[in-house]
């Protein structure tokens, strides 16, 4: 391995459906001032940048250029990735190979959306072969729903145990002053909310919000010289799979499940259910919330609506997920995967105020995105 | 820190259109190319990093049209949405982090699908650039006044560097315009935008490039000799073009510093045998080369002149043709990169240099350079 790296800081925008008070610029510098001041670093510490969102979404080309007002990188090193939904954990990625090649010390990693400003769905469908696909192609909730119904038919779940997922994550977003949906709902709810894509309702999906994070990852000298707890970065994987949407086996999301068994393996852990204190997954729709983590290895497959009803994976249960309140509350789709790094790090750090798990030691971050793509990172309170 | 090389590299020809091929069609052309280059096979390349960008494409989430032809299955796979020699970049990093022994990099673009005036006039501040119609090519008009202001550039030595170009185009067999023309032709050419004509603009091109990246460890595993990854530096300055003196690259300035001093170059000019730089326009190649401290602020010019950069010269640069021969948008940065290889490989053919022992290539991201990536490359 290389350098050790860790994240030293953290900051995301307070997200909403419409920030009508700020434009794209400002959001960013929103988050990455919160950031610097998390980190206790001012701009001048900044060695380099690394910025990712998706272009269609608000029609900006070249946004790495464009943005250095916003995110500071005036006469510094810049650069854009990009890979769909998971463009906030390849940021994240990106920050963190950017700090453990030695060419940087510290590295701000940015990832932003400002979905109001878009016709999601629109741009979304482009995504697909303009020959073969997209005539199909009808944006995300038609694909999931397909993957939805395969999983219920094989394991004979029901629409209720999807429920119990949204009912735990919007239930944790209330004590997140900076989600966008802070309301506790109940499965019946769920249940009575408008049908979108059979089985899929309105509060089975993830809302589109505007918002931004900002994610600082350090060397090893300099988190350890200037962070108290920093949240070292124990290992990162990715698999970006699949082109072609008919060519994805649907009875298990084969990405996620290599890249968090590689992500495993790299940081020394067995038994992920029993090693990791907290999980933040990006999960866009409730169903994900058990069929997925299936695929990690957190029990067997058909098992985790047991899980969920059985409070697990609430807070205070064996493997609180999404303390944040999740995807299903927030969805800056550029920043929604770098959030997840952002607040397992907090968790890590003991910064994650109300919504604070006791002692965490160890815990992964997911990204989603593209064609059934995944990304995983494993944070941990201890250096690697 | 290990040391990193270039062990395969591949490029498509550049074409106004490829109409056989789609963005996948090209990758696989170059990724088996740049693996057959090397002798080696997918399983021997660890990681991958695309570059493809999602206006060029007309498609979102571009680098989901290539993932399959890159060879990227069950690999660790990012995308770079910039110039290629960022991509390079990226590539370098993943082996520098101790994390992969090797990389494959690629890129493409197809200029011919889309509308280049949409696409880069996109590229500006919506509110306030976008709404006067700015795009790549009337941008550039306004940065080349400004260096015949500030500067007292001249017209004719820009014309000189489309002759030279386009002259050295003739010997590289992926150009897409190799020509003989004069200065008076090129003085003559239609107006596109005040004071740039019509050759003292690239072309939009087809095409792709890939490179092969490997740690010192691993490079015996290409029957390529290696080609060292010596130096790099990037930077990016403001935004909005008012805020700028365009006629002076603080960037490019700070980049090119950065990668002179990891390669351990006191004096580029004396150092560096060869410059493959990003000339989207004419005028470009002689204020980078200001910008790069070949030569001091205002004497751009001059050196193509005096027939410096020519291919005998002291100092040839863009002995390819340069990107006013071919230019694919964010493939032309990695083609740089690649020139560089070849000709310190000595693979260069019929375009190659007497003395080719260090190189530096050079790629630019955003409107008139606001961003650019220096690289030297050398053979020891």
């Amino acid at each position: 391995m290389g350098k050790r790296v860790a994240i030293t800081g953290f900051g995301q925008t307070h997200h909403s459906a419409r920030r009508w008070d700020v434009n794209g610029l400002e959001l960013i510098q929103e988050a990455v001032a919160r950031a610097l001041a998390d980190a206790e670093l001012t701009l001048k510490d900044i060695d380099a940048v690394v910025i990712g969102n998706m272009d269609h979404f608000e029609g900006i080309n070249y946004v790495d250029t464009w943005s250095v007002e916003g995110c500071g990188a005036f006469l510094k090193p810049i650069f854009k990735v990009t890979t769909g939904g998971t463009t906030g954990s390849t940021v994240g990625i990106a920050a963190y190979y950017h700090v453990a090649s030695g060419l940087f010390d510290h590295v701000l990693a940015i990832g932003w959306e400002k979905n109001s400003e878009s016709d999601t769905t629109g741009a979304i469908i482009t995504c697909s072969d303009p020959i073969w696909d997209r005539f199909s192609y009808s944006g995300a909730i038609p694909s999931l729903a397909v993957e939805a119904s395969a999983y219920m038919k094989k394991y004979g779940i029901k629409q209720e145990d999807a429920a119990r997922v949204t009912v735990r994550d919007r239930g944790n977003a209330v004590k997140n002053p900076y989600a966008h949906l802070r309301m506790a709902v109940t499965v019946e709810d769920v249940m009575r909310s408008p049908m979108l894509t059979e089985p899929i309702k309105l509060l089975d999906i993830c809302p589109r919000s505007d918002g931004a994070a900002a994610v600082i990852f350090s060397s090893e000298d300099r988190a350890e010289k200037t962070c108290p707890q920093p949240a070292w970065v124990h290992s990162v994987s990715v698999r970006h799979d699949t082109t072609w949407f008919g060519d994805i086996d649907y009875t298990e999301i084969h990405s996620l499940a290599s890249a968090a068994k590689e992500a495993f393996r790299l940081a020394g852990i067995r038994d992920p259910w029993k090693e990791l204190d907290i999980c933040e997954l990006y999960m866009p729709y409730s169903f994900a919330g058990l069929k997925w983590i299936e695929s990690i290895g957190f029990c067997g497959p058909g098992q985790a609506p047991r899980l969920l009803w059985d409070g697990e994976t609430d807070m205070g249960g064996t493997l609180p997920m999404n303390p944040s309140g999740g995807v299903l509350s927030t969805n800056c789709i550029g920043a929604t995967a770098l959030l997840r790094v952002g607040e397992v790090a907090h968790q890590i750090m003991g910064k994650a105020d109300k919504r604070q798990v006791p002692d965490v030691r160890l815990g992964m971050a997911t990204g989603f995105g593209g064609c059934f793509w995944s990304d995983v990172m494993i944070l941990g309170a201890e250096k690697p | 820190m290990k040391r990193v090389a270039a062990v395969g590299v591949s490029q498509t020809r550049f074409q106004p259109r490829h109409p056989d091929k789609n963005y996948a069609d090209l990758i696989y052309d170059v990724t088996t190319g740049a693996l057959k280059d090397a002798g080696m096979t997918i399983g021997q390349i660890d990681n991958v990093v695309t570059v493809s960008n999602d206006f060029w494409d007309g498609r979102t989430i571009s680098s989901m049209a290539v993932m399959d032809a890159c060879g990227s299955y069950g690999k660790n796979v990012s995308t770079v949405e910039g110039d290629g020699t960022l991509g390079a970049l990226y590539g370098a990093m993943r082996i520098w982090s101790g994390s992969f022994g090797t990389t494959l990099v690629v890129a493409h673009s197809k200029g011919s699908e889309g509308s280049p005036f949409l696409i880069t006039n996109a590229m500006f501040d919506p509110f306030y650039h976008r709404p006067l119609g700015l795009d790549a090519i009337s941008s550039a008009a306004l940065q080349a006044q400004a260096y015949i202001d500030r500067r007292r550039a001249r017209v004719e030595d820009w014309a000189r560097v489309s002759v030279k170009n386009h002259r050295n185009a003739k010997l590289n067999p992926f150009a897409q315009l190799p020509m003989d023309v004069t200065v008076e032709q090129v003085m003559a050419s239609p107006v596109k935008a005040t004071p740039l004509k019509r050759l003292d603009c690239s072309p939009v091109s087809d095409g792709a490039a890939a490179v092969i990246l490997a740690g010192e460890d691993r490079v015996g595993e290409s029957r390529q000799k290696p080609v060292w990854l010596k130096g790099v530096g990037y930077a990016a300055e403001l935004h909005y073009l008012g805020d700028r003196d365009l006629s002076h690259p603080r960037a490019l300035e700070l980049a090119a510093q950065k990668a002179y001093s990891m390669a351990g170059i006191k004096d580029p000019k004396e150092e560096i045998d060869f410059l493959e730089v990003y000339d989207a326009f004419s005028y470009m190649e002689s204020l980078w080369l200001e910008g790069l401290g070949i030569c001091s602020a205002g004497e751009g010019g001059k050196l193509t002149r005096e027939g410096i950069t020519e291919m005998k010269g002291k100092l040839p640069v863009n002995a390819s043709g340069g990107v006013l021969s071919a230019h694919a948008v964010l493939v032309a940065g990695l083609v740089r990169f690649i020139e560089g290889v070849l000709q310190i490989r000595g693979a260069a053919g019929a375009h190659q240099l007497d003395r080719a022992g260090m190189g530096l290539a050079h790629g630019i991201n955003g409107p008139c350079g606001q961003s650019h990536c220096v690289w030297i490359l050398g053979k020891n």
